[in-house]
């Protein structure tokens, strides 16, 4: 096992890194922004190097920085975290190249999985179900009508090295598309570096729900059942549960088999994340496969026991998975809500000054959070500033502890998104399970309009 | 005169008009970056855009004077 790593990584996901360390004896090395310097994760690690200005690109985006501050401190590996440079292959090689572990899979799965059109034809060889659509970049409105014409509408266009919903849009038309094309076009082109579009099929009123593994480099791949992450907004995840109350155990046996073999075809090693889209009649498509550590692995860890860092650590050391797929039980029901600082009606985000602050506490209760009274939220970083995690040994207890646990959640000073998440966790078709990635727009906001 | 100013702190993505050019109420004028997202700002009333106080990368906080529209 390593005796030190660095984390390249802030928030709520640097703290959570370091507590498994802590916990394993490993020394940990953070770096961070002149925006972050007075936060929690900074004091917490054992060490702690400024790398730059706060704008992403001037310090958690400099790779080379960053792998210099590791071989100066005597770090013997990388963890990424989530976001930022998770997924960057090229840093991932320049880690490796510069002998340090990159806590992760190799960069050439980062960079084939990176790619969606990429990663649907790996998905299709693996035999695992694809959602219709094309196989190939898009270069031109035309040539984007021509495949919208083999296929048909409705259908999401979609960016190829796309993410957070960035570059994403449902359209129902020629004209609508011909109108969508060339902006999200652009858009992916500015965030990602990569205008590469494509097309498939829309789903209807489908579930998100996605299949957790770890692989080990001795071609062991381990599934942890699945997550249901079909709560949005602005296409990114709000409320996640495991185990999902829709899918049936034959469903969900298909799917941690399809997950496996996906995963096993690549030669994955690592925690990483296979998402699905899973209709109402359950079936289900291959949508992306995640190749880090994700947002919402508390709920998987909350209903295994597992460790997934430690897993992670362990696995990217060399070690064997010490687990088998029928030892990995899955006990009572756990929920998840992101806390972001925005908006609850507009969404928009809200950066500002805490002034109270206290995290809620009880029974089943888990607080993943980086922030305290007197924190700064700046607007550099994703709005996401904390998790709140409920485990019960039936749903319906989860959902009562989270209830309860939001009730208590005390944060002054900036708005938050809490109201929309007790108004999600109380509504009744949340309360039986009728989750789909439509929720939002159907229960949620339909609702502020009508109470006001 | 009227200005445009910035609703929240956030980056400079991308400058819409430029000096000189005709707008309308409602138009957007500049798109800040903020917390990962795109925040469109729109003038208020219909002019000419006099000055334009900011470019693309800036970083701006809330109530800066972006665009000035007469």
């Amino acid at each position: 096992m390593f005796s030190k790593i660095l984390i390249a990584n802030r928030g709520e996901i640097a703290l959570r890194i370091i507590r498994t360390c802590q916990k394993l004896r490993i020394q940990t090395v953070a770096v961070y922004s002149e925006a972050d310097a007075d936060s929690l994760f900074v004091r917490q690690a054992d060490e702690a190097f400024c790398i730059g200005k706060p704008q992403v690109n001037l310090s958690y985006l400099n790779a080379d920085e960053i792998i210099r501050v590791a071989k100066a401190s005597g770090a013997e590996a990388v963890h990424p975290g989530y976001g930022l440079l998770s997924e960057n292959a090229s840093f991932a090689q320049k880690c490796i190249d510069e002998g340090l572990v990159f806590i992760g899979p190799s960069p050439s799965i980062l960079s084939a999985m990176g790619s969606k059109i990429e990663a649907r034809k790996t998905m299709k060889q693996a035999g695992v179900p694809i959602i219709e659509g094309v196989n190939i970049p898009l270069e031109n409105e035309e040539e984007a009508k021509e495949a919208a014409k083999s296929i048909g509408y409705p259908l999401m266009l979609k960016a190829s090295a796309g993410g957070g919903g960035i570059g994403m849009q449902l359209v129902h038309s020629d004209e609508e598309l011909v109108k969508a094309f060339a902006g999200n076009k652009k858009r992916a082109e500015s965030f990602f570096g990569d205008g590469a579009m494509f097309l498939e099929k829309y789903i209807q009123k489908p579930h998100h729900i996605e299949v957790q593994i770890l692989a080990d480099s001795h071609g062991q791949v381990i599934p942890l059942w699945e997550r249901e992450c079909s709560i949005q907004r602005r296409n990114q995840k709000v409320v996640e549960e495991a185990p999902s109350p829709f899918i049936s155990e034959e469903t969900r046996s298909c799917m941690l088999d399809a997950a496996v073999k996906a995963a096993q075809h690549i030669g994955y090693t690592n925690a990483g994340t296979i998402e699905f889209l899973v209709d109402h009649e359950q079936n289900f498509y291959f949508l992306e496969m995640n190749t880090r550590l994700q947002v919402e692995h508390p709920v998987t860890e909350e209903i295994t026991g597992l460790d997934l860092v430690e897993e992670q650590l362990k696995v990217a050391a060399g070690e064997r998975l010490a687990l088998t797929r029928e030892a990995v039980q899955r006990n009572g029901h756990a929920i998840e809500v992101r806390i972001y600082a925005e908006d609850p009606k507009t969404f928009f985000p809200s950066p500002g000054q805490i002034t109270e602050f206290e995290l809620p506490q009880g029974e089943g209760i888990r607080n993943e959070c980086a922030i305290e009274a007197g924190s700064a939220v700046t607007p550099f970083y994703d709005p996401m500033i904390g998790k709140l995690i409920a485990w019960g040994a039936t749903r319906e207890e989860a959902c009562t502890r989270m209830q309860a646990a939001l009730d208590q959640f005390k944060i002054e000073g900036i708005k938050t998104n809490i109201p929309m998440l007790k108004k999600i966790v109380s509504h009744k078709q949340f309360l039986k399970g009728l989750t789909t990635t439509q929720f939002v727009e159907e229960y949620y906001l339909p609702e502020l309009t009508t109470t006001k | 005169m009227a200005t445009v100013q910035a609703s929240m702190a956030g980056n400079v993505w991308k400058v819409l008009v430029s000096e000189g050019e005709e707008v309308k109420a409602g138009q957007d004028v500049v798109i800040l970056e903020s917390m990962k997202m795109e925040i469109p700002i729109a003038a208020e009333e219909d002019g000419t855009v006099r000055k334009v106080h900011i470019n693309e990368g800036d970083f701006v906080n809330e109530a800066d004077a972006l665009v000035d529209v007469e």
